[in-house]
């Protein structure tokens, strides 16, 4: 990040910001550190060519193994999702799910999950979500989706284009009364996972739950977040990228950023409308408008953020 | 009194307390039907929005309790003892769970999937 001996945003870097702006992207100043947003909007090719340019994609609740409304077929919609990936002008260098890739933690479920996204044929990091660590902690899911350097308890992180990526475990261990948990074993590791980096590295967050209060009363929050957020802190740009609450929510915390992502199977309703987290039901015709994919993109440090609907 | 009824009636859909309240308004002799009500509900547990009810049953030893998942979502049932001394699978819509309980106690459960979602069992 280029600054001036102020320590503010130089001249020129928010010139470079508004001409992204003008691709129809809001850019905002977060800590010192500009992060921009879109709305099914994608940033110019030509920003992209930029040397050290990369991108990747977010997919997220795909609940394979529902059959109820609104969507009985949710392997149909996985499969658009990925399409719309594969149409990408620019293809992304892997693509993450963070969690729900089955909806009953089946063997045959993620069998079937397992198959729709290899046929995709792009490297796929995953994080755990609730769904599929039911009755066995995951044990089905991790020997079929978690990285070969993946610590015992699943979590793991690797670098790309000057990027620190974490895959955190939030779901597993739940406490009665309690919201998503990372536990002390995992919160030591992260500690000390991100211990040597320097703090101008770029961290990227994967998991299920938020790691923000979003909506307690429907568990919409993780238990620990805050010791895992205080290993993070020293960072200037820390994106955590979350599924779980199937629609597009934001936060900006100082220099953390946290999104949540659309699922690619039903609807949940915005914090606190209704009874409780249900499938919200849509008509058939207005579904895909609530499905959608996330792409991540970087140029630098920079990084745009670009949700789009499987239909608009 | 309109109001009343269309209380007794919407209730009489979603359960048997309903169901009584409905006869009652209706000027039927509630007795038989409330006992009746006592003897099912007390080792039925079901799960609505998000929330089992009731969420505090008391029962006999040698009861059986059945849960019955009636959201649009699964759940579990799992206990909070260590190790564990009961854990249905994930409850699709309209799937249930069923489990004795032989000694008196009290038995804490919570969904796994949603740990918010919690439920007491006593046995007397």
């Amino acid at each position: 990040m280029t600054t001036d001996s102020k320590g503010g945003t130089t001249r020129r870097r928010v010139l470079e910001c508004m001409s992204w702006g003008s691709a129809g992207i809001l850019w905002t100043v977060a800590g010192g550190v500009p992060v921009a947003r879109t709305l099914d909007a994608a940033p110019g090719h030509a920003a992209l060519a930029e040397a050290g340019a990369f991108s990747f994609v977010q997919v997220s609740d795909s609940h394979i193994g529902f059959t109820k409304d609104p969507n009985p077929t949710p392997d149909a919609t996985l499969r658009e999702a990925l399409g719309k990936i594969a149409a990408m002008p620019d293809r992304p260098a892997f693509m993450v799910h963070t969690g729900d890739v089955s909806h009953l933690s089946k063997p045959s479920e993620l069998e079937a999950a397992s198959a729709i996204m290899k046929a995709a044929a792009l490297e796929t990091f995953y994080v755990p979500g609730e769904h599929e660590t039911i009755g066995d902690d995951g044990k089905e899911f991790f020997s079929r989706f978690a990285p070969r350097a993946a610590q015992p308890g699943g979590w793991y992180s690797f670098d790309q284009g000057g990027i620190h990526f974490i895959g955190l475990v939030n779901v597993v261990n739940l406490k009665p009364g309690g919201l998503g948990y990372l536990g002390p074993d995992q919160l030591q590791w992260l500690a000390k996972d991100t211990k040597g980096l320097s703090a101008s590295t770029p961290i990227v967050v994967l998991a299920h739950m938020p790691l923000w209060a979003l909506y307690p009363e429907w568990g919409w929050g993780t238990d620990d977040a805050a010791q895992a957020l205080g290993a993070l802190r020293r960072f200037g740009s820390v994106t955590v990228l979350n599924g779980h609450i199937h629609q597009v929510l934001q936060k900006v915390e100082g220099n953390v950023s946290f999104q949540t992502a659309r699922s690619t199977a039903f609807p949940q309703p915005a914090p606190g409308v209704g009874p409780g987290p249900m499938p919200m039901q849509i008509a058939a015709d207005k579904l895909r408008t609530t499905l959608g994919i996330r792409k991540i993109d970087f140029i630098g440090t920079k990084l745009a953020i670009s949700d789009r609907a499987l239909e608009s | 009194m309109r109001k009343i009824l269309a209380l007794a009636l919407a209730g009489g859909l979603i359960g048997f307390a309903g169901t009584a309240l409905a006869h009652d308004m209706s000027g039927m002799s509630a007795m038989p039907i409330a006992v009746e009500v006592a003897a099912i509900a007390s080792n039925a547990v079901t799960i609505d929005n998000f929330a089992f009810a009731p969420a505090s049953v008391t029962v006999a030893a040698g009861t059986t309790v059945t849960w019955t998942n009636r959201d649009n979502d699964a759940h579990t049932i799992t206990s909070t003892a260590d190790p564990k001394l009961f854990h249905s699978a994930a409850l699709d819509t309209g799937a249930s769970f069923s489990f004795t309980f032989a000694k008196p106690g009290t038995y804490q459960y919570f969904c796994s999937i949603h740990p918010r979602m919690v439920g007491t069992v006593v046995v007397k």
